[in-house]
């Protein structure tokens, strides 16, 4: 089979199905997207928030440390000793001094720079000096991968390549403003995790929330409640790259109307035992919309759900599988009474959530599906016409997908 | 005080609450319950830290109602078995009216496939209240190793 990852615009609205299950496709999304020219999510300052804590996390596959050093910058360095290659980095969370590799005891300052490693000069016996490493050997050679470091309003990205722009430039005027909205520099509370295996390609997830489509359908919760449903007032926007996108919407009343009466998962007659569920609170900082999804290319989401504000990190590890790691967040400031909103909501999303166990359901199916058809097969993602519409003030559009596959396509070409 | 009949007592609890989930008898595991009560699943590493998330936290029998609504009527996934191994209790205090009490426990989940896996392995922490003779639950915490689930957690645990 040729592998094109060409696809012509009239394509976009085609996604071919090798695109989900080719190793050789994954191989070069990895190298392309997560190692290079991205910003990828790795975590929010309040994790690091004092000299010495870290956070072990993942960029693509590549196991990588958040730490704050002894000045109060955040760095993020690869989890692999320059000496033999081990993932020295053993913990989740925790707090250090410097990084010590346990095999040969080599030490790493919190900037990842070498600083000590053991019989440097060798072992003085009667007179003689045994081993030690070649003159030539600089220690200043062999420091950890550096990742470059962005943060903006408490959430930190990092990226491999030192030459990127800059993370305004990447996220984009388009939607920056709406990444702000959320990440204030308001002092944040991380409430928790949550994390996920889900049995299908990464970007299918990227997709799932650059489908205003389905959650009027698949999640009864999202119809019969109003909380997202194409009758709701809503936009849709990217950046110029259209590889980032927002999903904009305001709650309606709920309730029966002509659309949603056909709708299956519309259940007219649900009513909540406890309404806590949906014990919504505006917030001054929404400013109107109600949710707002927002997708950072290749390795995030960012929440606004009412109440429930998370990221939500792709960690994939192959083609046909990733890691869902949700953090659930509040703010610093937040009363008692808004932090047990928050919590309460978060029954309505993660891998139990009332709205979006469903999801990883679906894109592990979606999967199965792909895999098992021939290799000329491609979904459809004609909702809303087969052109990349830079701005679309209602939810019946696949637009955004087919922008991201615009974006993916470049990227992927050659 | 414990003595064997109250040791008995419990242990059949745990093994009633099992069989109820494995089962699916979902209004007999909502009655497990008393009205006010707190039934959260969250992973170890949330409760180590002191995170207050878990996967799913109800803190009314009303919500635990609209849970079992909401597995059988409004999420969508594909069915699978559950089969809970749970451990003799310890019971850790005894007061007139409550029991404080701990589990270990396994869940195998097996899918249509017919593959039995380790699902999520783990422990209850519980606070049972006597009423009418009978057990409840005012408060069981299921705090799970694996913090890695498999996809999606549909059912109680």
């Amino acid at each position: 089979m040729k592998i094109d990852t060409k696809l012509e615009n009239r394509k976009l609205s085609e996604i071919p199905f090798w695109a989900y299950t080719d190793e050789s496709v994954y191989k070069k999304e990895l190298e392309r997207l997560f190692y290079n020219d991205h910003w990828c999510y790795v975590g929010l300052e309040v994790e690091v928030q004092n000299p010495g804590d870290f956070k072990n996390t993942l960029v693509g596959e590549r196991s990588v440390v958040m730490v704050r050093d002894d000045e109060g910058s955040i760095n993020v360095v690869e989890n692999v000793c320059a000496h033999k290659g081990m993932k020295f980095c053993r913990e989740k969370h925790g707090k250090i001094k410097d990084f010590i590799c346990p095999y040969h005891q080599w030490s790493y300052d919190l900037k990842g720079n070498l600083e000590g490693v053991p019989l440097l000069r060798g072992m003085k016996k009667d007179g003689k000096v045994q081993g030690g490493m070649p003159k030539t050997f600089k220690k200043s050679a062999h420091g950890l991968t550096k990742l470059k470091v962005a943060i903006r309003g408490g959430a930190v990205f990092a990226s491999f390549n030192h030459d990127i722009e800059s993370l305004e430039d990447y996220i984009g005027e388009e939607l920056l403003g709406y990444y702000d909205r959320v990440f204030s520099g308001r002092p944040l509370k991380v409430l928790g995790y949550n994390k996920q295996r889900i049995p299908g390609n990464w970007k299918l997830m990227l997709e799932n929330i650059k489908d205003p489509y389905h959650p009027g359908l698949l999640h009864t919760w999202f119809v019969t409640f109003g909380l997202w449903r194409s009758d709701n007032e809503s936009e849709l926007k990217m950046d110029k790259h259209f590889r980032h996108a927002a999903m904009i919407t305001t709650r309606g009343a709920g309730g029966k109307d002509d659309q949603t009466t056909n709708v299956s998962s519309f259940k007219g007659n649900m009513e909540l035992n406890d309404k806590r569920f949906l014990d919504v609170k505006y917030e001054d900082w929404w400013n109107g919309p109600t949710a707002v999804m927002l997708t950072l290319f290749p390795s995030v989401i960012i929440q606004q759900q009412v109440n429930s504000l998370s990221t939500r990190h792709i960690q994939p590890n192959g083609k046909g599988s990733f890691d869902f790691v949700w953090t659930h967040f509040g703010f610093e400031d937040d009363s008692e009474e808004m932090t047990e909103r928050r919590l309460i909501q978060a029954n309505l999303f993660g891998p139990a959530g009332f709205v979006s166990a469903d999801d990883g359901e679906a894109i592990q199916f979606v999967q199965e599906g792909c895999q098992q058809k021939p290799d000329d097969s491609v979904a459809i993602i004609k909702m809303g016409g087969i052109e990349i519409d830079k701005h679309t003030d209602h939810m019946v559009s696949e637009t955004l997908i087919r922008g991201m596959y615009d974006y993916w396509s470049k990227k992927m070409e050659g | 005080m414990i003595d064997f009949e109250l040791y008995q007592q419990v242990q059949d609890f745990y093994q009633d609450y099992a069989m109820s989930i494995d089962s699916e008898q979902w209004d007999k595991w909502i009655d497990f319950f008393v009205e006010d009560c707190v039934y959260k699943i969250q992973s170890r590493d949330n409760f180590d830290n002191n995170f207050p998330l878990s996967a799913l936290a109800l803190s009314s029998k009303g919500m635990l109602k609209d849970r079992i609504y909401g597995i059988t009527e409004t999420i969508y996934h594909e069915h699978y078995y559950q089969t809970h191994v749970v451990s003799t209790p310890r019971i850790l205090k005894v007061t007139e009216n409550h029991i404080e009490s701990e589990a270990r426990y396994a869940v195998f989940r097996t899918k249509q496939d017919g593959i039995a896996e380790v699902y999520n392995v783990g422990r209850y922490i519980d606070r049972l209240v006597r009423v009418d003779g009978k057990l409840l639950i005012e408060s069981r915490r299921c705090i799970f190793d694996n913090e890695m689930i498999l996809n999606s957690m549909i059912y109680p645990i």
